[in-house]
C-alpha cells in the first residue's frame, strides 16, 4: 500500500476545534433565572480544544467509545456543525474568511457518510432522486444527464443501475449503505468522513464494503476520515490513528506503530480488545471503571479514575499531546518520568 | 463424560406469514453439557436468536415450533404447557438480552424487579429475597448494591443495566443461561468488562451458558464449542479451536476471512460474494451454493451434516474445506 506523504499543506486542517453543547433550560430553570436564583447553563465540552490536520490522499482512522466527541469531530470536519471556537482550513485557506463562491465550491468537496444505512436515506424518494438531486443542483451535470450519471454512479459501488426506480425499503443493509456512499460520491468530492459507516452491517457484508473504501480511495485518490469503534475496521484501511477519550485527543501516529506499541494507557486498553477471532480461549482482562458522563468529566487527565497507572498530578492537571516519536503524540504524563513501561 | 444438560433435536420453528413460510430455524441439533459455553454464531436473518426464543419458549405467533424436540434433563420442553414453562424460566433456564431493557420494567426500581424474580420461585420473605438480590448485584461487579437497588433503571449506565439484566438471570442459579447478544451495543471496554464477569460467573456457578451472537472474536475467546448458523440450519458444528482453526464449510471460512484484523492491514478482504438470501426465498439444497465459490451441480440437494475434521467437527457441505473434495 502507498504510504501518504505529508505535503507542505494539509488538505484539511482544525486548530484548537472546541464545541460546547449547552442543554436549553428547563422551565424551572429559566423561572430561577428570572427572579436571579438561577445556576449557569450546564454545558458539554464535546471537543475540547482538537487539533488535526489531514493530508491529501490520507486516511486518517478517528478512534474512540461512546460520548468521546468522535462524531462531532467529524462534523465539524465537514462544517455540519459550527465550531464553538477553532478555526477550520481547507488546503491552508480558512473556510470562514472564503468568499461564499469558494466556500461552497469547499464544501461541496467534503461529504459524508452516515452510521445508519437506514435513517439516512429518504424513504419517500427513489434512489434516482437521493443520488441524483445534489450533482444537478450544484451544477455538477445537467439536469438531462442525471438517469445516465446515477448509473454511472451506482456501477461503481457496485449496485445494479435497473434498480434506480426504487425506494429505500426495497434494499438490503448492505445496498443501502452503497447508496449512501454513492450519494456521497456524486458531487465529486475529495475528503469523505465516514461516521461508522460499516457499523450496522453484518460481518461478511462489512468486508465488501470496506473493500469499497479501499477500492475507490485509489481509484478517485480520495481523503478519509473514517469514524469507528471498531478498531479491527480501522486499522484495517487507516495510514494513521487518532484516539479520543472524552473530547481530547489523548494519541496520534502512523497507524502500524500505535498498534504496534501503544503509548498512553487508553490506548492499550483499547487495543486490548481488538476481536481476531484467533482460536483458543482467553481471559478477558477488563479495563476497570465507567466511562464518565461528558457533563462531569474527571479533573485533570479525563482518564486517571479508570487507569492503572495513575500519580497524583494526573488529577491535578491535563496532560497536554506532546511527541513521543517522529509523527506520534501522546498525552500522558507517564512520558514525562522514567516510570513509563 | 459430561452430562448433558440440553438436547436440541431436529428443531424447526416456522413463521406463517402472509408472503409465506419462513424457516426461521429449520432441522437444528445441538447439545449442551454441564458447565459448557457453546456459541451460537451466525449473521442476521441466520435463526440464531429465534433458536434461543424456541428454547425459552417465547417464540410469539406467527411463529411456531413446527417440528423437533428440545430435552432439558428428562423434560420435554416443546410440549410443556404455558404454567410449567413460567416454572422453568427465570428459575432453570434464563435468558440475557441484547437491550437489558427487554429485562428491566423502567417503571420499578430494580429491588422491587429483583425480589419479584426471586419470590416467584422459591417461598422466601422478601428480606432474604432482598439479600439475595444484594449478593447478586455483588456478584456482577456492581458498588454500592445496597444503595443502586433503591435505583431505577434509567439511572443505570448501559453497562451497568446490563450488568442488573445479568443479575436477575442469576438469581435464581439457573443451569442454562442463554445470552442473546448481551454485548454487542455496549463501548469496547465495556464489553471487555462483561466478558470478563460472564466468564467468572460461568466458571463459580458452573451454569451452562449458550451465547449468540455474530461476533466471532467474541466467542472465540469464550466458547468451548461453537455453531454456525446459516439461513435456519448449523452449517458447521464442533470445538471451537477447530471451527476457527480449521473451518470446513465455506461459509465458516468467508466469515473468518471477512474479519479485518486477521488480514494484514491495507489489503483487500477475502469477502464473501451476494448477500443472504430472503429467509422467504431460499435456493433449493445447500442455501449458501448461490454465493460459494466451490459450489458444484451436487449443490442442489441438500447435504447432510458431514463429519469431518477433527472428532467432534462436523460441516454441512459436499465438499468440505481441507477434504480434498472440493471441485477444482
Amino acid at each position: 500500500m502507498t504510504k501518504t506523504r505529508p505535503s507542505a499543506v494539509p488538505l484539511l486542517e482544525l486548530r484548537g476545534m472546541t464545541k460546547r453543547f449547552e442543554r436549553p433550560p428547563d422551565l424551572a430553570a429559566r423561572l430561577a433565572r428570572m427572579v436571579g436564583a438561577g445556576s449557569p447553563a450546564q454545558s458539554v465540552r464535546a471537543v475540547d480544544a482538537v487539533d488535526l490536520s489531514i493530508a491529501e490522499r490520507e486516511v486518517v482512522g478517528l478512534v474512540g467509545e461512546s460520548g468521546c466527541g468522535k462524531s462531532t469531530l467529524g462534523r465539524l470536519a465537514v462544517g455540519l456543525l459550527a465550531p464553538s471556537a477553532g478555526d477550520r482550513r481547507w488546503r491552508g485557506a480558512p473556510v470562514i474568511a472564503s468568499p461564499p463562491a469558494a466556500a461552497r465550491e469547499q464544501q461541496l468537496k467534503t461529504q459524508m457518510i452516515f452510521q445508519d444505512p437506514f435513517a439516512s436515506l429518504n424513504p419517500r424518494r427513489r434512489v434516482v432522486d437521493i443520488v441524483g438531486e445534489a450533482p444537478v443542483v450544484h451544477g455538477v451535470i445537467a439536469a438531462h444527464q442525471q438517469l445516465e450519471y446515477v448509473g454511472l454512479q451506482l456501477n461503481r459501488v457496485g449496485l445494479d443501475p435497473t434498480l434506480m426506480r426504487r425506494f429505500p425499503h426495497q434494499f438490503s443493509g448492505g445496498q443501502r449503505a452503497r447508496i449512501g456512499i454513492a450519494r456521497a460520491l456524486a458531487v465529486k468530492p475529495e475528503f469523505l468522513v465516514c461516521d461508522e459507516s460499516v457499523a450496522a452491517l453484518d460481518v461478511s457484508i462489512q468486508a465488501q464494503v470496506i473493500n469499497l473504501f479501499m477500492d475507490l480511495r485509489a481509484a478517485l485518490n480520495l481523503t478519509y476520515l473514517f469514524i469507528s469503534h471498531d478498531l479491527g475496521v480501522v486499522r484495517h484501511i487507516s495510514d494513521r490513528l487518532v484516539i479520543m477519550y472524552l473530547g481530547r485527543v489523548v494519541e496520534s501516529g502512523p497507524a502500524d506503530e500505535v498498534f504496534a506499541a501503544p503509548n498512553h494507557p487508553y490506548t492499550r486498553a483499547l487495543l486490548a480488545e481488538v476481536g481476531s477471532a484467533r482460536p483458543g480461549k482467553r481471559a478477558f482482562v477488563p479495563v476497570r471503571g465507567e466511562i464518565p458522563s461528558p457533563l462531569a468529566p474527571p479533573r485533570g487527565c479525563h482518564f486517571h479514575p479508570r487507569c492503572p497507572y495513575a500519580m497524583p498530578r494526573c488529577r491535578e492537571s491535563a496532560p497536554a499531546l506532546a511527541p513521543v516519536a517522529p509523527g506520534r503524540l501522546s498525552a500522558c504524563f507517564l512520558n514525562d518520568t522514567e516510570t513509563a513501561t | 463424560m459430561k452430562q448433558t444438560l440440553l438436547a436440541v433435536e431436529h428443531l424447526s420453528t416456522h413463521f406463517h406469514t402472509r408472503s409465506g413460510v419462513v424457516r426461521a430455524v429449520d432441522d437444528v441439533s445441538f447439545t449442551l453439557n454441564a458447565g459448557e459455553v457453546l456459541g451460537l454464531v451466525g449473521e442476521s436473518g441466520s435463526g440464531k436468536s429465534v433458536t434461543g426464543y424456541s428454547i425459552m419458549g417465547l417464540v410469539d405467533p406467527p411463529g411456531r415450533i413446527v417440528g423437533g424436540s428440545i430435552r432439558m434433563a428428562d423434560q420435554e420442553l416443546t410440549t410443556l404447557g404455558s404454567e410449567q414453562m413460567r416454572a422453568l424460566r427465570g428459575n432453570r433456564i434464563a435468558m440475557i438480552f441484547q437491550d437489558p431493557m427487554m429485562t428491566l420494567n423502567p417503571v420499578l426500581s430494580i429491588d422491587t424487579q429483583m425480589i419479584e424474580a426471586v419470590r416467584a420461585h422459591r417461598k422466601l420473605s422478601r428480606r432474604e429475597a432482598r439479600d439475595r438480590a444484594r449478593e447478586t448485584l455483588v456478584r456482577v461487579g456492581i458498588p454500592a448494591p445496597e444503595k443502586r437497588l433503591r435505583d431505577y433503571p434509567h439511572q443505570f449506565s448501559g453497562g451497568m443495566r446490563q450488568r442488573v439484566a445479568i443479575a436477575i438471570a442469576l438469581l435464581n442459579d439457573p443451569d442454562i443461561i442463554i445470552a442473546d447478544e448481551p454485548t454487542t451495543a455496549l463501548d469496547v471496554t465495556i464489553q471487555g468488562q462483561i466478558l470478563f464477569e460472564m466468564q467468572k460467573l460461568a466458571r463459580e456457578t458452573g451454569a451452562a451458558l449458550i451465547w449468540i451472537t455474530h461476533d466471532l472474536s467474541v466467542v472465540a475467546g469464550l466458547a468451548d464449542r461453537i455453531c454456525v448458523m446459516y439461513a435456519g440450519r448449523i452449517v458447521e458444528h464442533g470445538m471451537a479451536v477447530d471451527v476457527l482453526g480449521t473451518p470446513r464449510h465455506p461459509y465458516t471460512r468467508g466469515l473468518l476471512d471477512s474479519i479485518p484484523a486477521n488480514a494484514p492491514a491495507h489489503t483487500r478482504l477475502r469477502q464473501i460474494a451476494g448477500m443472504t438470501p430472503s429467509l422467504l426465498d431460499l435456493p433449493a439444497g445447500c442455501a449458501f451454493r448461490t454465493r460459494c465459490a466451490y459450489a458444484a451441480s451436487e449443490c442442489e440437494q441438500d447435504p447432510p451434516m458431514f463429519d469431518v475434521g477433527a472428532p467432534g467437527q462436523s460441516a454441512r457441505c459436499f465438499f468440505p474445506l481441507g477434504a480434498g473434495t472440493e471441485p477444482a
